[in-house]
């Protein structure tokens, strides 16, 4: 196989060295990598538009407006709680079969669904037959309307993309006005069987999906059709637990 | 696939006399226009984001080997693998020994120019191994048998008849009767035909928007999600990308992003945006079970510390083909490669060889407008202006135009000369044009007065009317004229 890796690789030395000739050096000084380095470490941000730096109520405001300019609905409930109902009544108005695949994530696990026993529910990853899959955002971006899902034991990657329909629960107090805070909270939180924050530059968990609305093509004469691979519908479950955000 | 750049000049006749594609280019040009002006207009950064786009990857650039090997460090230390691979010859044969290594019979794909490139479909093929295209536009074309003429609308070029032919010819597993006049059908119809092919795969190949050095991520951008089933559902998971995608951080990707799908479709961001980082984990319930990167140069490294390094700059978001006249009344077909459009007239000739592709800098009218809009603020026009002129020092521009510039390079150095020779030559045409005011042919000039009339000069110079006006006191009249 060419482009072996280990000791003598010569596809990479081929490249490398055909890069630092074309920019006139050698590998760079040592002084010059820790400055690279020191870059990565610090990760500056960039400017940040000035369209979510809000009040937080107005930044869940704009979170919402977003989601549904990108085809996405919305329920706004009062706590975890009301979530069962919700989802319930989602299904029924859009005519949908009582039936989803769950995350298993601890905040939907404790969520009361013994209150709707006609709603079937199985937990675990997507199957091809499943229609409807329920899953927990990390966090939202105001910005543009935006999930992070990023992948680990309580998200399976294959909700997000198999189910016609896709139902996502998110926390007013996780929703961030830019893409970069959201990252910020990955960094300081994500844990690989340790304590948040400590798996240091290995913090990126395998998958981590931005979803902005539900799936869509123009494929087809330049003219938008949703549903196209991924789910037709996002219907986004807001729950008010940020005092700060009413 | 062949390249068939040295045609332009026929393929841009034949283009011009296809009625269907005439249909699908008018059709679509000014909406793509009217929606980036939209986006950009509602994000009132946009102009400085272009600026720190440019920025980021000029820095990035200038420091790529250490990036390269920082983004190599971090994929492999998450259980991933980095091929590098300097030829398209080696993505292939890197490609096909994983495949192979996994027992592969099928492989699902996702977009990716690169994969167009390095022509990764018929080499598969051949080995016994099936691709199969998963994003709708890539598809169907791929039913179809034809390159895309697009880089982020791969199916530009058709109209819904040519989309219910294809599917009526090749699923004919489906009732012949079914109705698919809606273009709902036809994407219900694409979707229930291709999960069954995701479900069956046991490999997925997707391209990259970015690669991400602080993390070792590769990242991909689509609307409609088969590039997530791609790499989610099979075994392994094949990430190609070339190497100008590294970005150093998170922070670099966000704000390149919030250009990215402005600049192509108008959209405030993509519906997905996936970021991926080595194989599935302990806990993970699903994902691939072996990740790899195949790193491709293929003529790259050598654009670095040439007048076309600005050209690495480049996200793919087709802006430049978008707001292209030429590319709007020939299509991408006609450009006979992979990279259609202003981008490809910079880039086909420094992957393929100038011999190859010579007459793509060519087509354009230097109307500027590509490098208006394009997100990383890369100087299109000038880049084209070099290539014409590298053309000219291979002497690979046809023996008139040569003798031509070589005649008016020879006037140009001698002054006095110079003045009476185009004294003579615009009186001469002056004279001759005098009637109508502009030539629709002119002697040695018939390639250039095809498309268009030259307009007739009034019979002086521009020397003698500067000379002229600056004689009758006006001043210096090309300041004048500035006022
Ligand atoms: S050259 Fe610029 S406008 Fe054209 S595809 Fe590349 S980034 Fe976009």
């Amino acid at each position: 196989m060419s482009g072996e890796n280990g000791n003598g690789n010569p596809g990479k030395e081929a490249i490398l060295g055909a890069i630092r000739r074309g920019l006139r050096r050698g590998p760079l000084p040592a002084d010059q990598q820790a400055l690279l380095a020191a870059r990565i470490a610090t990760h500056p941000r960039h400017l940040i538009p000035a369209r979510s730096r809000l009040p937080r109520p107005a930044q869940v405001e704009l979170f919402l407006d977003r989601v549904v300019a990108e085809f996405g609905t919305v329920a706004r409930v009062a706590d975890a709680a009301a979530v069962p109902q919700a989802v319930a009544d989602y299904l029924a108005q859009a005519n949908l079969p009582p039936s989803i695949a769950m995350a298993p994530h601890p905040l939907l696990a404790a969520m009361p669904w013994a209150e709707r026993p006609m709603l079937a529910i199985r937990q675990g990853r997507a199957a091809p037959a499943d229609q409807a899959g329920l899953t927990a955002a990390f966090a939202a971006i105001a910005e543009t309307g935006t999930l992070m899902l990023p992948s680990g034991a309580e998200r399976p990657t294959t909700l997000n993309i198999m189910p016609e329909t896709g139902i996502v629960v998110v926390q007013a107090s996780r929703i961030v006005g830019a893409y970069e805070e959201a990252w910020d909270l990955l960094r300081r939180e994500a844990r690989e069987d340790g304590a948040p924050g400590t798996l240091g530059p290995r913090f990126m968990p395998r998958n981590v999906m931005l979803i902005t609305g539900p799936s869509r093509t123009a494929d087809i004469e330049q003219t938008i059709e949703l549903g196209a691979h991924g789910p037709r519908r996002l219907h986004v479950v807001l729950i008010d637990d940020d005092p700060a955000a009413r | 696939m062949l390249p068939t750049s040295p045609h332009f000049k026929e393929n841009a006749a034949r283009a011009l006399a296809d009625g269907g594609l005439q249909k699908a280019l008018g059709r679509s040009r000014g909406a793509f226009q009217q929606k980036r002006a939209d986006a950009a207009a509602r994000l009132p950064e946009f102009e400085r984001l272009r600026e720190i786009g440019r920025d980021i990857k000029n820095h990035t650039l200038a420091n790529l080997d250490f990036y390269l090997e920082h983004y190599a460090r971090n994929v492999e230390a998450a259980g991933g693998r980095v091929h590098w691979c300097a030829t398209a010859e080696d993505a292939r044969a890197t490609i096909l020994a994983i495949c192979r290594e996994a027992g592969a019979r099928t492989v699902t794909k996702g977009k990716s120019m690169i994969g167009e490139e390095i022509a990764i479909n018929a080499y598969l093929e051949r080995h016994g191994i099936e691709p199969v295209e998963t994003d709708l536009g890539e598809y169907i074309i791929q039913l179809r048998q034809e390159p895309p003429s697009h880089i982020i609308a791969p199916a530009f070029h058709l109209n819904k008849e040519d989309w219910i032919e294809a599917f009526k010819a090749k699923h004919t597993e489906l009732p012949p009767d079914r109705p698919m006049t809606e273009r709902k059908a036809l994407v219900d119809e694409a979707r229930t035909v291709l999960r069954g092919r995701f479900l069956a795969a046991d490999v997925g190949i997707t391209g990259a928007n970015l690669l991400i050095a602080e993390t070792g991520s590769s990242v991909i951008v689509t609307n409609e999600g088969n590039g997530d089933l791609t790499q989610t559902l099979p075994r392994v998971h094949i990430a190609i990308a070339s190497i100008e995608k590294v970005v150093p951080t998170l922070e670099d990707a966000c704000a390149i992003l919030r250009l990215l799908a402005r600049s192509a479709t108008g959209q405030e961001f993509s519906t997905y945006t996936t970021f991926s980082t080595g194989p599935r984990r302990a806990a993970d319930p699903d994902g691939p079970a072996q990740y790899h990167v195949i790193l491709l140069d293929n003529g790259r490294s050598a654009m670095v510390g040439t007048e076309f390094q600005d050209m690495l700059r480049c996200i793919r978001c087709a802006a430049c083909m978008n707001h292209c006249p030429v590319y709007g009344v020939v299509g991408g077909h006609a450009y006979g490669w992979v990279y259609p459009g202003p981008m490809g007239a910079v880039l086909t000739p420094s992957l393929l060889g100038v011999e190859q592709a010579g007459h793509l800098p060519n087509a354009s009218t230097f109307c500027g407008r590509c490098e208006e809009v394009c997100p990383m603020k890369i100087p299109l026009p000038r880049m084209m202006r070099h290539w014409r002129e590298r053309e000219f020092e291979r002497h690979l521009v046809p023996r008139g135009t040569r003798y031509g510039l070589g005649l008016w390079a020879f006037l140009a150095r001698r002054p006095a000369l110079y003045r009476l020779a185009m004294r003579a030559a615009a009186w001469t045409l002056g004279l001759l044009g005098r009637r109508r005011g502009r030539f629709a042919t002119l002697p040695f000039a018939g390639g250039w007065t095809a498309g268009r009339d030259m307009p007739a000069p009034e019979g002086e110079t521009f020397q003698a009317r500067y000379a002229r006006l600056r004689r009758a006191g006006a001043g210096d009249p090309a300041r004048q004229t500035r006022r």
